[in-house]
């Protein structure tokens, strides 16, 4: 985590160039340089100041999180975090919301403003699968939530769990997928009968904003390389305005490698070697297309978490796979996906001491494969499982 | 179904080769001398087009060798971003309205999974590279992605009579309808018109993030894959990567009165140009395809088994596949293959 001994470092370096600075948010003397050092410098300091989404220790308080359970399977697998998180004496209070979909004033769907309260105070959110009726005449629950948090980023790290064989061992890269505009904008026309245009939007503030999310996710969790995927030989004043955004940020980053490669051969090598990878920050289609890929690679959505990461220090981490409505309620639900969420969830929230014990736990419990549920191949009930990792982290106590 | 390629003059065929960057023309050289070694009665008209400086006249001449002589076999040609936006002009010029792919999981090739047997089916004119992209407001550009019935109805056409011609039994469309919902529902409409018209074929469609999961996972799933273009190029390079990467599987583009055969995933692989250690066996079997389209069927059949049989021996796989085998190696071995099987009268070709 850039901290302390990376400042100290930096501090010492501007020092060699004849820059003084008695403390970072006061303009620093220079005494005499050059130009190019000058430019150097202010690069420098930009990447001191720059204000970085940091997350936040809560060391001794206890943080209150929005709980969303969620449809269908939501609320059992969401009882067995709670469970989980009890056990492991987490310093977490739950304030469970229910989100729908209501007319405000002015006819526009919105969430229910509890929700919206209870999220703006709390600034941390884990969320259940929510289901989409189709043709109730509102849009997606995830795409109001979205817009109303304004999440730009979502973020998928993709680990290879160790005792859930998939054919890919070594996958260890985290998707940074832009979360708002891109081919998604839902701008589309019918132009003349039987010709139909789909507009694919890229702006540079949108673009900019998720290059730097990216390279700070880089830096806070020592990521090595920075890799942006895209298809500028084709499409090349979109993709092309996305790259040279990525490239502009990348210099305030210099100890993150950046590199660049087109969607086609990110998608060839990844099915081959998927340990070349480290951090990938992309469009809208690329990254959902790409981020499906990588949760395959480890073994499907039931075992993938999701962060999505939002304007003024919101984040919402949540479990991608659907609401399996065939076997909610019978106590045959995979908690796996919704736990590691919110692992990712206290990893944001600087709760690493927790969040490993939680982790261990549960890679522990399915690499024992004695109470594994039935989408994991094994037998078991949900309950079972999660009790399964409550003892294990009462042992680790 | 295609009508036959124009270009045959006292017995033997003429074909525009188009070496292209990179490995395109050590591989292109390895290819004519295994013509000339099993005297397959073709001639090529070398067409150079590369990234260096092409000016719009040698690009009008390789259209006119390729128009003149209805069947290409090229190397990749690497994208000159100081050149106006013209991605491959041949599939614009030519109406390559289909570009397909067959992977199958070849023997003696080391991958994560097996019996792989996909043919996928690209639209390869419109969609998401019609290079239509301006900025209205400085700071937004708008990327334009064009869908037309007329265009998705073709290729759906395409897919399900190739399908019955192999006999396939399913055909998955895939697409990402329910958030393009005028676009891609366009293209999924289409898909089941046509559907409609060949009962003995299952249709079946898919979301493009779920198959790309479904593909690492359980490709054996998938038969005939048909989709808009831009996830025609994905869907493609994750099924390369499957059975074995770029340098094992060939690509066609049909036109309705032109053919340009090629890698599949169209790699210049500058990085290992004229080292000697490309894997020639895409464009081989890709040469193997365009004798099959100019009904050379006997020279293809036995060009094709050498180079499997080469490709099975491990000693002799390249790097890609994990091997230490040489170009020239494997070019050898396969003639030599050839040449076990005996000589051949006019009678037997």
């Amino acid at each position: 985590m850039a901290g302390n001994a990376w400042r100290s470092t930096l501090l010492k370096l501007l020092a060699r160039c004849g820059v003084r600075i008695s403390d970072a948010s006061s303009a620093p003397e220079i005494c005499e340089t050059t130009p190019l050092i000058l430019h150097q410098v202010s690069r420098v300091m930009g990447a001191i100041k720059t204000q970085s989404p940091q997350p936040r220790t809560f060391s001794r308080g206890i943080q209150t999180v929005t709980l969303i359970p969620g449809d269908g399977i939501g609320p059992e697998i969401s009882t067995a975090v709670m469970k989980i998180f009890e056990a492991a004496k987490a310093p977490i209070q739950w304030e469970e919301r229910n989100v729908t979909a209501i007319k405000g004033p002015g006819g526009r769907w919105m969430i229910p403003p509890e929700a919206k309260e209870s999220m703006d105070k709390s600034k941390i959110g884990l969320k259940g699968p929510l289901k989409t009726p189709i043709a109730a005449g509102h849009p997606s629950m995830n795409l109001l939530l979205r817009k109303t948090f304004d999440l730009y980023a979502n973020v998928r790290p993709c680990v290879s769990i160790e005792g859930y064989k998939t054919p890919y061992t070594d996958v260890d890269l985290v998707t940074i997928r832009e979360n708002t505009e891109g081919e998604y904008s839902g701008i589309e026309h019918l132009i003349v009968d039987g010709v139909v245009q789909s507009i694919k939007l890229i702006t540079e503030e949108a673009s900019r904003r998720i290059a730097e999310y990216a390279f700070e996710y880089a830096r806070n969790n020592q990521r090595a390389s920075v890799t942006a995927v895209h298809k500028a030989n084709i499409m090349r004043m979109s993709d092309g305005l996305f790259l040279r955004k990525c490239r502009e940020v990348a210099e305030n980053y210099k100890d993150v490698k950046f590199t660049e490669m087109y969607l086609d051969t990110v998608c060839l090598n990844m099915v081959q070697d998927p340990s070349q990878f480290d951090v990938l920050v992309m469009p809208n289609l690329y990254g959902d297309i790409l981020s499906d890929l990588c949760a395959g690679l480890i073994g499907g959505l039931g075992v993938t978490p999701s962060g999505n990461i939002g304007a003024n220090g919101v984040a919402i981490f949540e479990s991608v796979h659907g609401t399996a409505p065939d076997i909610a309620g019978k106590d045959l639900a995979n908690p796996t996906a919704l736990l590691l969420s919110a692992v990712m969830m206290l990893r944001h929230m600087g709760l690493h001491g927790h969040a490993n014990k939680i982790e261990t736990a549960c890679f522990d419990t399915i690499r024992e494969k004695k109470v594994l549920t039935k989408d994991l191949g094994g037998n078991s009930k949900c309950s079972e499982f999660t009790a399964d990792i409550c003892r294990r982290v009462q042992d680790m106590d | 179904y295609r009508s036959p390629p124009p270009a045959k003059y006292g017995g033997r065929h003429t074909v525009t080769l188009i070496p292209g960057d990179g490995i395109g023309p050590e591989l292109l050289n390895h290819v004519r001398e295994l013509f000339r070694f099993c005297c397959v009665p073709v001639d090529f008209e070398v067409v150079r087009v590369d990234s260096s400086a092409s000016s719009e006249d040698d690009i009008n001449n390789a259209v006119t060798a390729i128009k003149r002589n209805g069947v290409a076999l090229k190397g990749n040609i690497e994208t000159n971003h100081n050149l106006p936006p013209s991605h491959n002009p041949g599939t614009i010029c030519f109406d390559l309205y289909a570009n397909v792919m067959h992977c199958q999981s070849l023997p003696g090739v080391p991958t994560r999974h097996k019996d792989i047997d996909v043919i996928i089916i690209r639209e390869n004119t419109e969609g998401e590279y019609s290079s239509l992209e301006h900025e209205n407001v400085p700071g937004v550009v708008e990327s334009l992605k064009i869908i037309t019935r007329v265009n998705s109805l073709r290729i759906a056409e395409y897919a399900f009579n190739l399908a019955r011609e192999k006999g396939r039994r399913k055909v998955t469309a895939v697409h990402k309808a329910n958030i393009m919902k005028l676009g891609d529902g366009l293209f999924l409409q289409c898909c089941k018109e046509v559907a409609a018209g060949y009962p003995d074929i299952t249709f079946d469609k898919m979301i493009v993030d779920n198959t790309t999961m479904q593909l690492v996972s359980k490709p054996q799933q998938f038969d005939v894959m048909v989709m808009p273009n831009l996830y025609g190029n994905v869907v493609s390079n994750v099924c390369a990567g499957l059975v074995g990467g770029p340098g094992l599987v060939p690509g066609v583009n049909y036109g309705k009165d032109y053919a340009v055969f090629e890698t599949a995933t169209r790699n210049t692989g500058k990085n290992i140009a004229n080292k000697n250690i490309a894997n020639p066996t895409a464009t081989l079997l890709a040469s193997c395809l365009m004798l099959d389209h100019l009904k050379l069927r006997a020279y293809a059949k036995m060009i094709r088994k050498a180079v499997l049989k080469t490709l099975s021996e491990t000693q002799l796989q390249t790097a890609d596949l994990g091997g230490q085998g040489t170009t020239s190696e494997v070019a050898h071995s396969i003639m030599q293959e050839i040449q076990r099987g005996g000589p051949r009268t006019s009678e037997q070709i």
